[in-house]
């Protein structure tokens, strides 16, 4: 294999891994009800942005890390409970214009309680690059992959192996049923925000060594989560993880060999052209309407 | 000649035979019921005989044209209109909306004339909204007229489905399950719903599991098993019949 | 009942009337007027959105794609090619309604947010290429627009602007109440409550789907055009993501399956960051903060719960 094309390959596969974070954090709200929380791209931001405030502040960089996801989870519950919950019997869409007002309101307080300026974070062991097979990886890419992975077994083991993960499926595969045998959908989707601030914050801390982090940048990254998470099948979180190491890997490929300019266009292209011939993603359940 | 026929019908879904190799022919103005114990796959070939599955293999006639493959508003153009089993009300709409919703094969405008709101259109609404309201009447649902469709009690909403089929004046109109969940009293209605369509000459096509009324209200009847036929006759016949018996009536027992 | 509904709209058209006409008493300086045109520019391309949104029950997240495509079109043509800009302006309108057409076809046999990320990928597409290809566009600074000219004479000034885009916001409105009112209205609406039920009520869905995607893109690119040559220049911004988000949230804010609706969301989603403009560094959070406090408490748009608590007044 080129080193050229390991070298892509390592990057797309770091972005992937990254947009697998975001697109699952889409994907576990989603399934506990039915709204895309177009705030899920600020999570990652207010991730990284907290580290560097508190690394300011003196903190060494786990604690750090730890006191910044602590703080998204928190904001994520507010979200939830503030807002989401408020707004209980209203449609989907509803729902989701307020999370997207919820993003502008925390893209406004980031640029107040922070600054427009972009920060970075140091790397967790370092910048010296790895040379691999002729290619160069960044420590930190193998921090991202291999947390990635940790927390992946980590959901797959909550999921299908505690109870409190199983309501939670439960509840997106039918939530009057869920209710009947007594599991509180409220108290499900509070944790599924919970559990999306944290996975967002994670991405976010993971990622800002490499691409730096500031105010702006949920927007673009809840994007590509998004489109991750479709491409994969929304609600499905084997899907969600295909997604983004499928989007990462494209646009990796497509910055390398074609134009960095143009990445994206190839990214949403292919998109469009799955979607068009899997309607339901590649992972997707093609739910047959039962008439 | 017959109004709807099918050849070698055969529909899977991953695997499962829902509807395999299935013939059959309903005859004009008769009332034609199709009955098979769960699963079956008596929706499923209603799904197919309105377009909204498309076959594995076979094909499907409406008179001398041929259906098969097409999307299902070509079904309905033909002249097939259908309730379903789980309501599909236009629950955005009131009643009236509904019915008139129906009638929409023969109120055929253009964007244009849509948009600039071209004074014929004025009259044909006004034309529209009667025979709608006729429609509600003859369904006993004319106190709804108005109401939001989502306020309406289940047993309204299945006989809203059925006039707002009618509005559509179709040649052949398929009931699917249409006193599922209904009392009977109600049922008793429905019953009378269906001898009425039929004397006005529209043939009506009913899947049920309510043995009294099909076999009550049917010329002929189709029993279906695992995809298969299994019978077909007129009520009597296929009430006698040892396989029919075997597999869906059970006991000699009358359904009540 | 159908009579109420006359009254309805009757009322409503009326009252969009005076207010189009009492409203320059208020407008006393050229940034109002400015601020009035863009609403109007806005409410157009939410009426069709609406239309798309509200009553068919379909989405995009990608219209502003549309609206920038209108307004490059008629920028390119006038600025690199020479036409005379009131050539320009209905030939890009046309070509986007005929991207539309080509590009809607595949894209609207998708539902829900399969079809949102379809619509918000064609979106970014539009954007990127626009950014990219400077030597037309102009790249991420974008381009100017020369002004419209009628033979040979300019078409300037905020009053002039005001009341043509007065003018065509009536006609629009006008012509999406008639088409809501109609039996395609009908169609569109059952569409919406169900499609497969539609369908066996002989709606080909997806010729009627594509049907108001076309228009509704069609509108996105008339208003993106006019206010190209408006506002004198264009950038690619204008097509991008935030800005669909933008329309959407105007659309829902307003009220779905209301004209009306999609007009007043317009009207309040654009005057109030120039409100909040005094608030500098708090705008954004006082304009998320507002968003999702309307939201909460009025979950079916302004209109629709204003329209509510109307009927239960006039009931009591």
């Amino acid at each position: 294999m080129s080193a050229q094309l390991l070298q892509f390959l390592f990057a797309g596969l770091t972005a992937g891994a990254i947009y697998a974070l975001v697109a699952l954090g889409f994907s576990i709200i989603y399934n506990a009800s039915q709204v895309i929380n177009f705030a899920q791209g600020e999570f990652v931001m207010i991730g990284g942005m907290a580290t560097v405030s508190f690394l300011h502040l003196g903190m060494p960089l786990p604690l750090a890390a730890l006191a910044a996801v602590a703080a998204t989870t928190l904001v994520a519950l507010a979200l939830d409970k503030l807002a989401v919950e408020r707004a209980r019997g209203a449609s989907v869409v509803t729902l989701i214009i307020i999370t997207i007002g919820a993003s502008i309101l925390l893209r406004g307080l980031a640029s107040l309680v922070w600054d427009k300026n972009i920060h970075a974070l140091p790397a967790f062991t370092g910048d010296k690059p790895i040379a691999l097979g002729g290619a160069t990886l960044l420590p930190q890419s193998l921090w991202v992959l291999g947390v990635s992975l940790a927390i992946l077994a980590a959901l797959w083991w909550f999921f299908n192996r505690t109870l409190h993960g199983k309501a939670m499926l439960a509840t997106a595969h039918n939530p009057l049923a869920a209710r009947l045998v007594g599991i509180s959908v409220r108290r499900v989707l509070l944790v599924s925000f919970g559990l999306s601030g944290a996975l967002g914050a994670l991405a976010g801390i993971l990622v800002a060594p490499i691409t730096f982090t500031a105010w702006d940048i949920g927007v673009m990254l809840g994007l590509k989560g998004f489109a991750a998470a479709i491409l994969g099948g929304l609600g499905s979180g084997p899907g969600a993880v295909l997604g983004g190491l499928v989007l990462g890997l494209v646009e990796a490929l497509a910055a390398g060999y074609v134009s960095s300019a143009y990445k994206d266009v190839f990214a949403f292209l292919i998109i469009l052209a799955v979607l068009v011939l899997m309607p339901g993603g590649l992972l997707g359940r093609r739910a047959a309407e039962r008439v | 000649m017959s109004l709807l026929r099918a050849e070698g019908l055969s529909k899977e879904f991953g695997g499962v035979h829902a509807v395999q190799a299935l013939e059959f022919a309903i005859e004009p103005g008769a009332v034609f019921s199709i009955i098979g114990p769960n699963g079956a796959g008596k929706t499923t070939l209603l799904n197919l005989i309105t377009g909204i599955y498309r076959p594995n293999a076979g094909r499907i006639w409406l008179e001398e044209r041929e259906l098969t493959g097409h999307a299902p508003h070509r079904f309905a153009a033909a002249g097939i209109g259908r309730t379903f089993q789980n309501l599909q009300i236009f629950f955005n709409m009131s009643a009236l909306e509904n019915v008139m919703a129906g009638r929409y094969l023969h109120e055929r405008c253009s964007l244009a004339a849509a948009m600039l709101r071209l004074p014929s259109l004025a009259r044909a609404e006004r034309a529209c909204r009667e025979e709608a309201l006729e429609l509600l009447e003859l369904v006993g649902l004319e106190r709804f007229a108005d109401d939001g469709s989502d306020g309406m009690p289940y047993g309204a909403l299945k006989r809203l489905e059925i006039a707002r089929a009618l509005a559509a004046r179709p040649r052949l109109l398929l009931l699917d399950e249409p006193a599922a969940g209904l009392n009977p009293t109600e049922t008793q209605e429905i019953n009378r719903l269906i001898r009425q369509l039929a004397a006005r000459g529209v043939t009506v096509v009913l899947v049920e599991h309510n043995m009294s009324l099909v076999m009550g209200v049917s010329d002929r009847v189709l029993v279906l098993d695992y995809g298969r036929k299994l019978a077909e006759g007129d009520a009597e016949s296929v009430r006698r019949d040892p396989r029919v018996i075997e597999a869906y009536l059970g006991a000699e027992v009358h359904d009540a | 009942m159908l009579a109420r509904l006359g009254a309805a709209r009757t009322g409503g058209l009326v009252a969009l009337a005076l207010a189009l006409a009492l409203l320059p008493l208020v407008l006393v300086n050229r940034y109002l007027y400015d601020v009035a045109i863009l609403v109007g520019l806005n409410a157009i391309v939410c009426v069709g959105l609406n239309l798309l949104i509200g009553y068919a029950g379909q989405i995009s997240l990608g219209h502003a794609g549309f609206f920038a495509l209108g307004g490059y079109g008629s920028a390119i043509l006038a600025v690199r090619y020479g036409w005379p800009t009131l050539a320009a302006l209905p030939v890009s309108v046309c070509g986007v309604t005929l991207l539309a057409f080509l590009v809607g076809r595949p894209i609207l046999r998708l539902k829900g947010h399969y079809l949102a990320m379809a619509t918000l990928g064609l979106g970014v597409i539009i954007t990127v290429v626009l950014t990219t290809e400077d030597r037309f566009t102009g790249g991420p600074d974008g381009m100017s627009v020369p002004p419209l000219a009628l033979l040979g004479r300019a078409l300037g000034g905020e009053r002039a602007w005001y009341w043509l885009v007065g003018a065509l916001l009536i006609a629009c409105v006008w012509l999406a109440l008639n088409l809501v009112e109609s039996p395609r209205g009908r169609a569109l609406r059952a569409l919406h409550g169900s499609e497969v039920a539609a369908e066996m009520i002989g709606i080909d869905s997806a010729r009627h789907k594509l049907a108001v995607f076309v228009l509704s893109a069609g509108l996105a690119a008339a208003a993106g055009a006019l206010t190209a040559h408006y506002s004198g220049f264009i950038t690619p911004s204008q097509g991008g993501f935030l800005r669909s988000i933008e329309l959407v949230t105007m659309v829902v804010f307003g009220g779905m399956a209301s004209i009306f609706g999609a007009v007043v969301g317009a009207a309040v989603l654009t005057t109030l960051p120039q409100l909040l403009t005094t608030l500098k560094d708090y705008e954004m959070v006082v304009f998320g903060a507002v968003m999702m406090f309307t939201m909460i408490f009025m979950p079916r748009g302004i209109v629709p719960t204003v329209a509510a608590l109307f009927k239960r007044r006039t009931r009591q």
